[in-house]
């Protein structure tokens, strides 16, 4: 067995029968005809009045919701054409899958039923709907009935892609990190929730069309290559996001965002590589924050000192370590849920105690309940983070500047994360997560190596903090919950990591920015937001157990088929 | 059959593992009662008795999973610390009944997860990434690589742990075991569920194993394999160590013979008896017939 080509999964070869029976011929015809026609039916008025944000009424032009639908119709084309081997767009799916195919067209159908119904709630029945809706409406569902009458299956393997010239493929991986970014500022930017609604449903089919037609597989095998040149693409791309903006209003959104990633990521420490489950992790954020208020020189402060941020931030994440340290000694001689309960206890414990530290029920540290307002903002070699500053013809307003600042603490984040992954510590983690038994037997001192990891996660949180301090101008105990509707707190960090994918840099960054966003844009759900996000969770556990980027390991876990050839290997509980 | 060239690693005579009167309690039940044991260098000692006899307890009295209640372990004359990780510090590496490895690490990381005793770049190390770390790691790779050869599981280095098929995981456990460098190697069952095949390079294995220096304590069902390897075997009944010598004597003992079969013990139930049970049984079907 070549280590290169494990043996592909049992689909290969098979053509089930599809579920719709059409000759695929037919099928084709059907499935871009109907997406054409969905395609032109965006150019109609899909409702008579401008009541529906995004002005739907419009025949001429596309506009909001509609252009999205447009978006999924041409790709559905695209990529049908695609699969037939047409010149020029054979790229688009080196394993000619049609289940791509059924994904884009979901993703279209999903789109616009969405949009229709969403008038049709809004503006009171269906009446509100123009000729050009219905027309959407029922051309998406034909395309989709087209897509399901293609043949399953995967007929062949993907052949190697065609070698290309490395400067090639770099441009492809700047194009691509070029087309995520846009994208990404898409979607921060949709102006209200049915637009954000609409693009996550294209985006998520779309993404698991990618995936299906081979293309992320080919994209990532070209970042291993050119890893350097990712990272700083990647990297150079979110610097380049504030100057995208004229306003604050999204770069505030962004700077959110980075923070509560990095602490994402510090939690995948602890929870992705050494397996313990840390149900308070948002106190050692909290720790940070309130270490970089206090010496902040902010007026409401006890200690009325001013430190230089280099100062407070080394002073912010060296609190949380002694707090990490301090929490991990006593409880990480527990195992699993024992552990869980315990942090989530040590969490509450952090929050009650910092309501309490008022002078009047407790020493006069915090300001109780009331927290630390006034939070002067950072000022470094007399750059001051909260006045807008024009450097070469750019306009960096303050919210940008804590942007950047936020984004060297991540890189700083991500180098560590993927440093220690990747090394003897690294290893440890990874043996005491998958079977601590086997892994004091091999001479790892469990305890040691789980306070390291403790202590690391600890750090990294508390580092955030200090920025997180500054850029809130104000810290309340009431930020630091288990579960709040707000990110972040324990709960979605956590959930951050799982959606993302355990154990991955890119998982966390991707899983904390979705979690942040969706409640962001879908006030409109209110009361439902939790509920809903619990479904969306449960939907996700079901389909994609492994996270949004799955970790190697995982991946192989949850969907590789037992090896082939030689004896069938064992489990442990046949053994 | 063999005999005991000295090691290299141990040019003394000091015994490389000796066990003195070590009993594991648990609760009211006595699991291992007084076992003395003594490995010296260079030998491949067996350890055989019925199931449940107490062989995979004393095994973890050994390595430091269960602190006996009674009796003292020493290795190379040194006490053994109570901490398992202390002990494969000390040199003494295992493996285990089940198969325990990592089961979602590649086969190369499970054995560099071996080398953890005898190397220490820490985390600082790691993320500065000096050069030192560099060439510890560099050290440590090269090290598994030669374990992975001399285990032949060099060309699947980069398979995880669970795709590797059962033989080839007892020997990856094998190959984790002597990346810690150790002086002795405690195998449990280590040709549980193999072919005779798989036996075989097995039994060659562990007499290359031998060979290297590396003193061998095994637990084993396989009679065969044990009396082909063995310089000198233990038997353990019901906790308690029934007799040792060498793999002749052993098998030639009635006790052990006994112990395996069993015996007719008195007012085992006779002729008499078991037709009464029959007649019982028959009046008992017509009853419930009617």
């Amino acid at each position: 067995m070549n280590p290169k080509n494990p043996p592909t999964g049992k689909t290969a070869g098979i053509t089930a029968i599809p579920r719709i029976p059409l000759p695929p011929a037919a099928a084709r015809i059907t499935v871009i005809a109907g997406a054409a026609l969905t395609l032109a039916s965006t150019f109609l008025a899909w409702t008579w009045t401008q009541a529906f944000p995004g002005n739907l009424t419009v025949t001429g032009y596309p506009g909001g919701l509609q252009l999205l639908t447009l978006t999924g119709a041409i790709l559905t084309i695209a990529h049908t054409l695609a699969t037939t081997g047409t010149p020029g767009l054979r790229w688009l799916s080196p394993t000619r899958s049609n289940t791509a195919t059924r994904h884009l067209a979901l993703g279209t159908l999903a789109t616009t039923w969405y949009t229709l119904i969403a008038i049709a709630v809004q503006l009171g029945g269906i009446v509100n709907l123009e000729p050009g809706g219905y027309l959407a409406g029922a051309t998406s569902l034909i395309t989709t009935l087209g897509a399901l009458a293609l043949p399953s299956g995967r007929p062949t393997p993907p052949p190697p892609p065609k070698p290309l010239p490395s400067w090639a493929e770099i441009l492809i991986i700047a194009a691509a990190f070029g087309l995520g970014l846009s994208v990404l500022t898409y979607g921060i930017g949709t102006a209200y929730g049915e637009l954000f609604t609409g693009f996550l449903l294209l985006t998520g089919f779309t993404t698991a069309a990618l995936a299906k037609a081979g293309l992320i597989t080919r994209l990532s095998r070209l970042t291993a290559t050119h890893r350097r040149v990712t990272v700083t693409a990647a990297f150079a791309a979110a610097a380049l996001f504030p100057l995208t903006q004229d306003t604050d209003e999204y770069t505030l959104i962004v700077v959110n965002i980075l923070i509560f990633s990095t602490v994402a990521l510090g939690l995948n420490v602890v929870v992705g590589l050494a397996g313990l489950l840390d149900l308070g992790y948002v106190a050692f954020l909290g720790v940070g924050a309130y270490t970089a208020a206090l010496v902040s020189g902010s007026t409401a402060s006890t200690l009325h000192i001013h430190f230089p941020f280099w100062a407070a931030a080394l002073t912010g994440a060296a609190a949380s370590l002694v707090f990490g340290v301090l929490i991990g000694a006593p409880t990480l001689r527990l195992r699993g849920d024992y552990l869980a309960i315990v942090t989530l206890g040590f969490g509450e414990i952090f929050r009650i105690a910092v309501g309490n530290l008022n002078g009047e029920s407790g020493p006069s540290v915090t300001n109780g309940p009331n927290g630390i307002p006034n939070i002067p903002n950072l000022s470094i070699l007399g750059y001051n983070f909260g006045d807008t500053h024009t450097l070469g013809g750019l306009t960096l307003n303050p919210f940008a500047n804590y942007y950047l600042l936020m984004l060297l603490v991540t890189l700083l984040v991500v180098l560590v994360f993927s440093r220690a992954g990747n090394s003897r510590i690294g290893r440890a983690w990874i043996a005491i997560r998958e079977d601590e038994t086997a892994a004091t037997a091999m001479g790892i001192n469990g305890f040691r190596v789980k306070l390291i990891a403790f202590a690391l996660g600890a750090t990294l949180a508390g580092l955030a903090g200090t920025v997180q301090a500054h850029v809130s101008t104000t810290v309340v105990p009431e930020q630091y919950v288990f579960a709040g509707p707000v990110p972040p707190n324990s709960a979605f960090l956590l959930a951050a990591v799982i959606l993302g994918g355990m154990g991955t840099i890119t998982g966390p960054l991707l899983g904390a920015a979705l979690l942040y966003l969706i409640p962001a844009k879908l006030q409109f759900l209110q009361d439902y937001q939790l509920l809903a996000f619990g479904a969306a969770l449960i939907l996700l556990m079901r389909f994609r157990p492994e996270g949004i980027i799955p970790n190697r390991r995982q991946q192989l876990e949850f969907h590789e088929p037992p090896a082939t050839g030689g004896p069938i290997p064992l489990t442990k509980a046949e053994a | 059959m063999t005999t005991t060239a000295p090691a290299p690693n141990a040019p003394d005579d000091t015994p490389v593992l000796t066990a003195t009167g070590v009993t594991m309690r648990f609760g009211g039940l006595t699991a291992v009662r007084a076992v003395d044991l003594t490995v010296n260098p260079g030998q491949i000692v067996g350890l055989i008795g019925p199931n449940g006899a107490g062989k995979t307890t004393f095994f973890n009295c050994l390595t430091g999973l269960y602190v006996p209640t009674e009796g003292t372990v020493t290795y190379r004359g040194t006490d053994l610390p109570p901490k398992p990780h202390l002990v494969t510090q000390a040199g003494i590496a295992r493996t285990f009944q089940n198969i325990r490895l990592f089961a979602n690490m590649t086969v190369l990381e499970n054995v560099l997860v071996g080398r953890h005793t005898r190397t220490k770049e820490g985390l600082f190390s790691a993320l500065l990434r000096g050069p030192a770390f560099r060439r510890a790691e560099k050290a440590s790779e090269e090290r598994a690589m030669e374990l992975l050869h001399f285990t032949g599981l060099a060309p699947k280095r980069d398979h995880l742990a669970r795709n590797l098929p059962y033989g080839e995981q007892r020997k990856l456990e094998i190959a984790r075991a002597l990346a810690s460098d150790p002086g002795l190697l405690l195998l449990d069952e280590p040709t549980a569920g193999m072919n005779p095949h798989e036996t075989r390079t097995t039994e060659q294995l562990v007499f290359a194993i031998r060979d290297q220096g590396t003193a061998v304590l095994v637990i084993e069902h396989d009679m065969r394999f044990i009396f082909n390897l063995c310089d000198h075997v233990a038997v353990l009944v019901q906790g308690e160590k029934l007799l040792e010598g060498t793999p002749r004597t052993v098998q030639s003992d009635e006790r052990v013979i006994a112990a395996y079969l069993g015996t007719p013990f008195e007012g085992a139930p006779g002729t008499e008896e078991a037709a009464e049970v029959e007649a019982a049984e028959a009046h008992a079907a017509e009853d419930t017939d009617r």
